[in-house]
């Protein structure tokens, strides 16, 4: 098991560098400039601008400037924002706790919706209560999350004014009035990602479920003379729970690449809304940073993935 | 009046519901096994021998399945009414279950010495390592090599007769009075079949218990049972002692499935070619008028599709569903 995780990461290494690659060169042939604003703004010489430029290495071949850039995150550095001035590592630190949160929380919503509902719902195939949980399962993750955020924020802050629609890192407020404020703020995106998330799942474990009550094995246990809660939860969840897992586990890029688009409806200022900034003012020592920090998670939430199917599959075994 | 047999199943209707109509899968079977007795059931896939044997258990799933009549009697009270928490107290504490297929009977997420050690402790409330113990005892007893250690391996590392000999110390973890064996052998191979057969045969010597044995081998059934029903198309159609039943079977159709058995000696020859029954089993949504067996009947007469044939004792302890079983005595 050691032996496979180090093996893993090891094979890690030679993506992210090809990841890296791929990244450095698209964003280097990409249009754009950061020092564009300066070329229109009359007071600043185009000598002063290429003086910059020079400095900054922005003029030497690609595959140099990348190595200066791979050898610099080797250091860790990361660089600093061209844009706002300041390092890279810095403002990613910054945002990334709000991301999690906001991402984590609404993992948890989701599992919390679709475990209990999808196995009741394939426990009572066809009945009422799985009918209504299909139809709402497909609503809900056929409404993309800036059609739903949008309808959020018009139904419970513009007309109902329950809730704020921008997301704030300088509450005034302490103490418990502090927390109130935040979960507040925090519901409307947290659910909005949380309720599509939970919509898709629900789907998928009532199939897993379904698959799986059907296997000779459960009639086994239904012949052992086990109670029906008993052989739900242990012979029945227990395996639909393999594929879940494994799905769960690899869509978690997906859920930040989503998270990105809510976090721009709802001005959360996470790591998402950061990456859109960044691309729209050419900032790319901090495109760079975080499409590589997704980089990072996409690969660590792969080998969860194996790691956490070998553990719940007894049938495959790390060599 | 002697006291109630073991199970007693009496006039069991058992139907299913489909988008075609209802197919009458089980059509008024009577079934007795008594203590210590093997009884087999034997028949063509599709004749309703599974769908009787899981009823016993209620392990059909209800619905799309029903029973619309009968009563399955264990030790003279009815399972047919019983709630869920009465029947859990006769699975596997009373009446143990072998399945068809060993390779997906067994979960394959838990070691077998958990699988087996769940029933124990279900039924008998004992500890998780003495049940653990217990579920060695049994692994032992159905011969397993090494089974303090095998207790802890998963299905997976067990081939498919081992599976097999696995679900029978599963089954048999309680001490049941019964024991349903359903196509026990079928997916196994012919060497590990007459093992397996071995091993039912012996340990129910062993355990005293009584075995209902479901089969479409009529060579299994010459090798285990003492009594043999003949099931055809949902109905029984003939019911003897072995011995009588493979002298003079009153039945066409059970004719016709002893001579479908490969004989050794006969083998081969320009002039013994296995005989087959001709023709498939009719269906069970819309059944034929009459004998549901004349259409693939050799001696078939216009009489037979007039009406239903009974059940008849034709001689003492042996019964045939034939109008002309009288001529083949």
């Amino acid at each position: 098991m050691t032996q496979y995780l180090i093996r893993r990461l090891l094979i890690a290494i030679p993506s992210l560098l090809g990841i890296s690659v791929v990244l450095f060169t698209v964003l280097a042939l990409a249009p754009g400039d950061p020092f564009e604003e300066l070329a229109t703004n009359p007071a600043i010489p185009p000598e002063v601008r290429a003086n910059l430029r020079a400095s900054l290495g922005l003029d030497d071949p690609i595959w140099q400037r990348y190595f200066n850039w791979l050898f610099a995150m080797l250091r860790g550095e990361w660089g600093y924002s061209f844009v706002s001035r300041i390092d890279v590592d810095q403002l990613i630190l910054q945002r990334l706790p709000v991301t999690l949160v906001v991402i984590g929380a609404s993992q948890i919503v989701a599992l919390a919706i679709a475990l209990p509902v999808g196995v009741y719902a394939a426990t009572r195939p066809y009945s009422i209560f799985d009918q209504i949980a299909n139809t709402l399962a497909f609503i809900g993750f056929s409404l993309p999350t800036f059609f739903t955020g949008l309808l959020f924020i018009l139904f419970f802050s513009v007309y109902l004014e329950w809730l704020p629609f921008v997301y704030r890192t300088d509450l005034s407020e302490t103490g418990w009035r502090w927390w109130w404020e935040q979960l507040r703020q925090s519901i409307m995106p947290v659910m909005v990602l949380g309720l599509f998330q939970g919509a898709a799942w629900t789907r998928f474990v009532r199939s897993a479920v379904l698959d799986v009550i059907r296997l000779d094995h459960v009639t086994t246990a239904r012949a052992k003379g086990l109670p029906e809660s008993r052989i739900t939860l242990r012979h029945v969840v227990r395996n639909a729970l393999i594929p879940v897992v494994t799905l769960v586990a690899l869509q978690m890029p997906i859920v930040f690449g989503g998270a990105i688009v809510t976090e721009q409806i709802f001005r959360v200022p996470g790591i998402g809304s950061l990456l859109i900034s960044a691309i729209l003012s050419n900032d790319t020592p901090v495109i760079m940073a975080v499409t590589f920090v997704f980089a990072c998670l996409v690969i660590f939430f792969n080998l969860l993935a194996d790691i956490l199917y070998g553990w719940l599959d007894p049938r495959i075994s790390y060599r | 009046m002697t006291s109630p047999r073991l199970l007693e199943i009496e006039g069991l209707k058992v139907h299913f519901r489909t988008d075609d109509g209802m197919v009458r899968a089980v059509d008024g079977v009577s079934i007795g096994v008594d203590r210590g007795e093997t009884v087999s059931v034997v028949g063509e896939s599709g004749c309703g021998k599974t769908v009787t044997a899981m009823t016993v258990l209620k392990l059909i799933a209800m619905p799309p399945g029903r029973i619309v009549e009968g009563s399955i009697l264990w030790q003279g009270g009815d399972i047919v009414p019983m709630g869920p928490d009465q029947m859990r107290s006769i699975r596997s504490k009373e009446i143990g279950f072998i399945f068809q297929e060993p390779m997906t009977s067994l979960n394959p997420v838990y070691t077998v010495g958990e699988q087996i050690a769940e029933t124990v402790r279900q039924h008998e409330g004992l500890s998780r390592k003495a049940a653990l113990d217990r579920a060695a005892e049994m692994l032992r007893l159905v011969q397993i090599p090494n089974p303090s250690r095998r207790v802890h391996d998963y299905p997976h590392q067990f081939s498919g007769g081992m599976r097999q000999r696995v679900m029978i110390a599963m089954a048999l973890s309680c001490n049941p009075k019964l024991l349903i064996a359903d196509e026990p052998t079928t997916a196994l191979d012919v060497t590990i079949q007459a093992q397996i057969l071995d091993l039912l045969n012996e340990t129910k010597e062993r355990l005293g218990m009584a075995v209902l044995l479901i089969t479409h081998a009529m060579g299994v059934v010459a090798e285990t049972a003492q009594r043999v029903v003949v099931m055809y198309a949902g109905k029984v159609v003939e019911e003897a002692p072995v011995e009588a039943l493979f002298e003079r079977p009153l039945h066409p159709y059970t004719q016709g499935l002893i001579r479908s058995i490969p004989r050794l000696d006969l083998a081969a020859t320009e002039h013994h070619r296995l005989e087959a029954i001709p023709g498939t089993v009719p269906s069970l949504l819309h059944p034929p008028h009459g004998c549901r067996f004349a259409a693939r009947c050799r001696h078939a007469i216009p009489e037979c599709t007039a009406g239903e044939p009974a059940l008849r004792e034709i001689r003492p302890g042996h019964k045939a569903r034939c109008i002309r079983a009288e001529e083949f005595l």
